[in-house]
């Protein structure tokens, strides 16, 4: 499969420079595949699971906020927060899952803590799903 | 009498070895600080260079969509709101003083609202009873990039709302390790160029331009705050090195003109005792 230079940096550095075959991220609006010879074009992300194929294999990752670009056929990755699935802490997502799940249990929370208390609950999943998807 | 001013001569003398030991302590301290914060600002320009980029082409090259961040350059603003980034602590020669004369100097006859992100700048704006947006972010050295992100988009509902209409940060650019120099940049509005449509219209953004620029923009603002907070960091580490290899330096110079002294002072005494030996004998 042809393969594409891809870069992924977020502000903790740079996390990946190479070439890939293909990445998957979800954006806000839902999944968005990118081969070679895409065309140019910049989408913001959501949160979720991000899969990259390095050659042949795949490779998950969390991926939150942050957006994606594609210009002149290079691709570049800018998300806010992004872990490779083998470099997650599971046990530690599932303590904040469990810690937002008790927030949001409790009633009369104000509008800012409920969504704050809603997005830590989601980050948690996230990266919970995806470190469970490669153990598998 | 002149065995009481050997005697002050020294405790001074152990006093400001003791001192020295403390300021170059602190140096070492700072200076690794220093390289560690140093690497953390290289690994992280790329993330701001691209998304700055980014920004400015979709600013730059879309004009059929308005924007309540989007204004003309000559827009003039009623209310700003100032994120002041400035340290925990002091000791770091004109670090804080600096950040501080410059927030003066801008918020003059403004209406200002504060975020003070740094003990040094909170206590200073708490003594002066201005509005505050939060005060959540007291300890600089504890911001993350978690932090900066809600931060942002705190500040952009806001903004949105209608509570300030600019946005600025006041921080100290890291030049090189010898100098540092504050800072004043505007977040928001972004200012729309004149030399527009260069051509560079072609790229596709999804699901629309309008709906890319809105949820890029609290990134943005969040990005540039977290990386005006490393250089900052970064600025009060080589400050505070640079003060306290000063500090150590002065240390040293009244270390040895006090051993002049005390030797002087010594022998003053041995001679006056020989004297009197003599004399009495």
């Amino acid at each position: 499969m042809t393969g594409f230079p891809l870069k992924i940096v977020t502000p903790d550095g740079l996390l990946f420079d190479g070439m890939a075959e293909q990445v998957t991220v979800r954006t806000i609006t839902g999944d968005l595949g990118v081969l070679a010879g895409h065309i140019n074009c910049v989408v913001p992300l959501g949160m979720g699971r991000a899969t990259i194929v390095v050659d042949g294999k795949k490779r998950y990752a969390a991926c939150i906020g942050g957006m994606l670009s594609v210009l002149n056929g290079s691709v570049s990755l800018v998300p806010t927060t992004f872990e490779w699935a083998d470099k997650i802490d599971a046990e530690r997502a599932e303590r904040a899952e469990k810690k937002a799940r008790e927030i949001l249990a409790a009633k009369n929370l104000s509008n800012l803590e409920l969504r704050l208390a809603e997005a830590r609950l989601k980050r948690a999943l996230v990266r919970k799903g995806v470190a469970y998807m490669d153990r598998k | 009498m002149a065995g009481v001013s050997t005697k002050e001569i020294k405790s001074r003398i152990r006093s400001l070895e003791s001192t020295k030991q403390i300021t170059k302590a602190m140096e070492m301290v700072a200076s690794s600080k220093l390289r560690r914060a140093q690497m953390q600002i290289a690994g992280s320009r790329p993330y701001f260079e691209i998304l700055y980029s980014t920004i400015q082409d979709i600013a730059c090259s879309n004009q059929d969509f308005a924007s309540p961040y989007l204004a003309p350059d000559t827009a003039q603003s009623k209310k700003t709101a100032f994120v002041v980034i400035a340290g925990d602590r002091g000791m770091a020669g004109g670090y804080n003083s600096n950040i501080i004369k410059l927030c003066q100097a801008e918020m003059q006859g403004k209406d200002a609202v504060i975020l003070p992100i740094g003990k040094k700048a909170c206590d200073y704006f708490k003594s002066r009873n201005a509005e505050f947006f939060s005060d959540y972010y007291v300890d600089a050295s504890d911001v993350s990039v978690g932090n900066c992100f809600s931060l942002a988009k705190n500040l952009c509902r806001a903004y949105l709302a209608g509570e300030f209409d600019e946005i600025r940060v006041i921080y100290t650019e890291f030049v090189s390790v010898l100098s540092q120099a504050p800072r004043c940049k505007k977040l928001l509005p972004l200012s729309v160029g004149d030399d527009a449509a260069s051509g560079t219209s072609d790229i596709l953004y999804e699901p629309g331009c309008k709906e890319v620029f809105d949820a890029i923009i609290p990134e943005y603002i969040g990005g540039v705050i977290y990386g005006a907070l490393c250089e900052s960091r970064t600025s009060e580490h080589a400050a505070r090195r640079m003060a306290m290899d000063s500090a150590t330096q002065n240390a040293t110079e009244m270390i040895d003109g006090l051993n002049l002294k005390y030797n002087q002072a010594r022998q003053a005494a041995i001679t006056q005792e020989i004297t009197e030996i003599v004399a009495g004998s």
